[in-house]
């Protein structure tokens, strides 16, 4: 009998009811955790000698879950998946990793990323690649890589995740499970790595809409350390979720949906795409109306650079503080610029430096405007645009990048260009700070693909209710992963 | 320097020092002398920590903004200026740009320079943190974190000032408004104030209203002291004007320099063509937020009274002189003492002959602060009452005061323990008088004869005999009706 595939609910029922304890429940998802190590190099650090937890009236208590390796955890390896930051263990909480040991909330791993949550791929984390438990020759997608992996895997119910650009649904897709980033500063971002302050976002990846509005609750609040939260003691997800979302209004943008943007498509966009439409059909069933809309489509074509070019800027100053002479290995050299060079010379992997790079130009005296200043402005055009939206309809819905999960290697890139927007659109949630959630819709050549859901800030609700409402017709809830192989 | 004029801008960085805590994390915002005491992870910036502004610290600023007549923005921003530095552990300063708007932006302030009133215009002002305190020690170097984060105002002027005497002049104005203001203690021994110097120089007859007259800009960067604001000026417009006698000032380039204390020289530190692009940008981490038009004036109503207010009101009221009383607004401590002597009741020229010569003489040359000093208003008072009371003479009330400073005893108790009591008796005075007169025939003679000054020499034997506690002007009396007597 396994329990780490279940959902929070049946866990704290069955802990409640002394059909298992805390204990076996750790043993079960730290033996899955080793296991799934060994298949797909999901954890920077497995905590063998993890100690059960009181099991109380809170449905978090007593049961195993998993920590992306950029939060902060007190007196427990923290490395962001950096060499930079290879052998640093905090001496601090983030606020997050607070609450949820208020929960009782047991942690049983610290998961790989792609370094400090840059990069989409699983592939930049300093233990190595992380490969997707439905095809190990495939991505996980990330940075949440190894948190998705796990919760796919039914290592535990949820992990946690982070999102810059679509760090938590994207991956999530890739795996076949739901990943859900709240309004910004619905979390606190107090003891996360920083990628990009203005765009990150803390969230959780599950296998329910229901485990993922639990998490959330229990991860959500103002704090007095990040100026940015706010307060939602008012909102709890889980107890107001419904599947009554007769009347709600959905749209779809036609620039990103219709297969006849895409000249040249490869089969399994164009499977993704027809899987996409079953499911609006399903969201009509489910009494829902939902519209096509047409956004311009320059902007949309400006989309991905904006994110490249804030998102940068931002990355290159928040990891200025990364010199090695306060905390990380200290380098070598003659004076302290030579030691600092040579620290971030050897802990940065290539595509970090080419982003820190493109940070640096972009805020340049000389290229501000052009770059960083046109971005800000793009950036609100966008979110206008999405605010626009949100006037008419509740929720905005779009499928998930441009198929399943890619080859890790010899993937042929003819048509990346052409569908880019599909890759990179789920960043327009971060852009606005909007609740965004992905969940499984089905599967292309037998790998798993997504479907997401966004909506207008404070909103997550609804998001979440029409996210939990389709979800119970599509009969992917829950799953875990089974090989393709 | 009678054919050129200097054009000095200055850029004054000043500690707040009266909050809690530093200006974005809860530490302690308090001058220790224990390396690394008083600091919280954001500090040292710690991979997650986020800053988080402190309210008191944007009051501050904000009626600091309302001093200098400045203009309040709507909403507050603050940005990052990057550059790496080890004493900057964030790899960025958050402060403040001068788009959107700083705390404070175009204001102006009228001070004293040696009796002629002068204004300067202010181009803003700015609400920032300061960076730790680094220690370069031969081959390795210590850094104090104490200092990262406390909450710095930098104020930027324009160049209208026209020599080191106007500069140090403003300084020394600013610093008494900061420590007026229940700002900042203002102490350059602390460190908390720091300057920047911006000199250039033009022919005396060139209009100063038209920025094409304008030399080129030398920056002399962190000049710790108004002594060596002084000096740093005064070198650098010599150093000027002997480039543009030989003829090479317009090819100077504009540059930054470095004030060397130890030999008394600016020396060149980068062109401009080598500045550092800090790559200024929003902070993501503070959201802007509104500044209530309500909150600014409640800030206004609560300004505590300025030195120029006590300044007017101290020649006005009280009719001292305007160089008394600049000397007693000067330093907040001292204007406060003053203050509460007005209160105790003594009479306002008393207590200023009082502080502006024995007390302020005694605290510098001991190199004490007002604070330090024994003698309490209400000593004072009881000293000023004993001469006015003929107690004692102003001889002892000057060696009485000295006495209670050394010995850290009240005037009164300390008098009594020396003996220290006028005769002013007339009884007992009259007749030590006339025993002095008994014994000098020949002085008396003198006298009538009408050496009047034989009076003196009388007076001088009173004294002597009583060890100078008679009173002299009934001595001189008695003197004279005895005198008159014979």
């Amino acid at each position: 009998m396994s329990y780490m595939d279940k959902g929070i609910k049946e866990l704290h029922e069955a802990l409640i009811n002394k059909k298992v304890t805390s204990r076996e429940l750790i043993e079960e998802s730290i033996r899955k955790s080793h296991e799934v190590q060994e298949k797909c190099n999901a954890f920077v650090t497995i905590l063998d000698d993890a100690k059960e937890q009181e099991v109380t009236d809170n449905l978090l208590s007593g049961i195993p879950f998993g920590m992306k390796d950029n939060y902060s955890t007190k007196g427990i390896l923290t490395t962001g998946s950096s060499n930079t930051l290879k052998d640093y263990v905090p001496f601090f909480d983030a606020t997050a990793v607070e609450k949820l040991k208020e929960a009782h909330a047991v942690m049983v791993n610290k998961t790989v990323m792609d370094e400090f949550g840059m990069g989409g791929s699983g592939i930049t984390g300093h233990t190595g690649i992380v490969r997707n438990p439905w095809d190990v020759t495939r991505m996980s997608a990330g940075s949440s890589a190894g948190s998705a992996v796990a919760v796919a895997s039914g290592v535990y119910p949820y992990a946690t995740g982070s999102d810059t650009g679509d760090s938590i649904r994207k991956p999530a897709a890739y795996c076949g499970i739901v990943g859900y980033k709240p309004t910004y500063g619905m979390i606190s971002r107090y003891g996360l790595f920083p990628f990009a302050s203005s765009l990150d976002h803390c969230g959780c990846l599950t296998r329910s809409v229901e485990d993922a509005a639990i998490v959330v609750d229990q991860m959500k609040g103002i704090d007095k350390n990040d100026m940015t939260t706010w307060d939602s003691k008012d909102i709890h997800l889980y107890e107001n979720l419904t599947k009554e979302v007769k009347g709600k209004k959905l749209c779809y943008i036609k620039e990103i949906c219709d297969i006849k943007n895409y000249p040249n498509p490869k089969e399994e966009l164009v499977l993704h795409l027809e899987n996409f439409m079953k499911t609006i059909e399903l969201c009509k069933n489910l009494g829902m109306d939902v519209e096509e809309v047409s956004v311009d489509q320059t902007l949309l074509d400006a989309e991905p650079s904006v994110y490249v070019v804030i998102s940068c800027a931002e990355a290159t100053s928040n990891m200025s503080n990364l010199t090695g002479f306060i905390f990380g290995p200290r380098g070598e050299g003659n004076t302290w610029m030579e030691m600092m060079k040579d620290y971030r010379t050897k802990g940065f992997c290539s595509l970090i430096k080419r982003r820190f790079i493109i940070g640096s130009y972009v805020l340049q005296k000389e290229n501000k405007d052009r770059y960083f200043h046109n971005a800000q402005r793009v950036r609100r055009l966008l979110v206008d645009t999405w605010k626009d939206l949100f006037k008419t309809y509740d929720a905005v819905i779009l499928p998930v990048g441009s198929g399943p999960a890619k080859k890790l290697e010899g993937e042929e890139k003819s048509s990346d260009r052409e569908s880019e927007i599909l890759e990179e659109h789920l960043q327009i949630g971060n852009f606005g700070g909007f609740p965004s959630i992905t969940i499984p819709n089905g599967f292309v050549h037998g790998l798993p693909v997504g479907v997401n859901i966004t909506g207008n800030c404070y909103d997550d609700q609804n998001v979440l209710n029409i996210a939990y409402a389709l979800e119970s017709e599509m009969g992917y809830k829950g799953q875990t992963v089974k090989e393709v192989k | 320097m009678a054919k050129y004029k200097a054009c000095i801008g200055l850029e004054m960085h000043c500690e707040i020092s009266e909050t809690n805590t530093k200006v974005f994390s809860s530490a302690a915002n308090t001058y220790s002398d224990v390396p690394n005491s008083n600091i919280r992870p954001v500090d040292m910036a710690f991979p997650g920590t986020l800053p988080v502004v402190n309210k008191e610290a944007v009051r501050k600023s904000i009626m600091a903004s309302l001093i200098l007549g400045c203009k309040q923005p709507e909403y507050m921003y603050f940005e990052r200026k990057n550059y790496y530095y080890p004493d900057l552990p964030k790899g960025y300063q958050i402060t403040q740009e001068t788009k959107p708007i700083p705390v404070g932006i175009y204001g102006k302030l009228t001070f004293d320079c040696n009796g002629e009133q002068k204004t300067v215009r202010i181009n803003n002002l700015h609400l920032e943190e300061d960076a730790a305190s680094a220690d370069h020690t031969g081959s390795y170097s210590t850094i104090d974190y104490n200092r990262a984060g406390v909450p710095l105002l930098e104020l930027v002027t324009e160049p209208d000032l026209r020599s080191a005497e106007e500069a140090v002049n403003f300084l020394e104005t600013m610093r008494a408004i900061y420590q007026y203001a229940g700002i900042s203690e203002a102490d350059s021994k602390k460190g908390q104030i720091r300057c920047d110097v911006n000199v250039s120089i033009m022919d005396e007859d060139k209009d100063d209203t038209n920025l094409e007259n304008y030399g080129t800009k030398i920056e002399i960067k962190n000049v710790n002291s108004f002594g060596g604001v002084r000096d740093a000026i005064n070198y650098e417009i010599e150093r000027q004007i002997e480039l543009k006698e030989d003829g090479k000032y317009d090819e100077m380039e504009q540059q930054t320099r470095r004030w060397d204390e130890e030999s008394g020289t600016t020396i060149y530190m980068r062109s401009k063509v080598d500045a550092i692009d800090y790559k200024y940008f929003v902070e993501p981490n503070i959201p802007k937020f509104r500044i209530d038009p309500a909150w600014v004036e409640k800030i206004k109503s609560e300004i505590p009274e300025l030195p120029m207010e006590r300044l007017e009101k101290y020649q006005e009221q009280f009719g001292l002189s305007a160089y008394d009383a600049n000397i007693l607004v000067k330093e907040k401590e001292v204007s406060d003492y003053f203050e509460e002597c007005i209160k105790l009741g003594i009479d306002a020229k008393s207590a200023s002959n009082w502080i502006t010569t024995r007390i302020l003489g005694h605290i510098n040359k001991e190199n004490l602060q007002m604070r330090e000093i024994y003698i309490t208003p209400a000593m004072l008072k009881d000293l000023i009452e004993m001469v006015s009371s003929n107690q004692i003479s102003s001889k002892q009330a000057k060696d009485l005061f000295y006495k209670v400073l050394e010995d850290k005893k009240e005037p009164k108790v300390l008098a009594k323990e020396l003996g220290m009591e006028q005769i002013a008796s007339d009884e007992e005075l009259r007749s030590i008088i006339v025993k002095i007169l008994d014994a000098n025939e020949e002085n008396i003679k003198k006298y009538k004869e009408g050496r009047t000054n034989v009076l003196d020499y009388f007076v001088g034997q009173v004294m002597k005999e009583t060890r100078g506690k008679a009173n002299p002007a009934l001595t001189s009396s008695i003197l004279i009706e005895e005198i008159g007597k014979r």
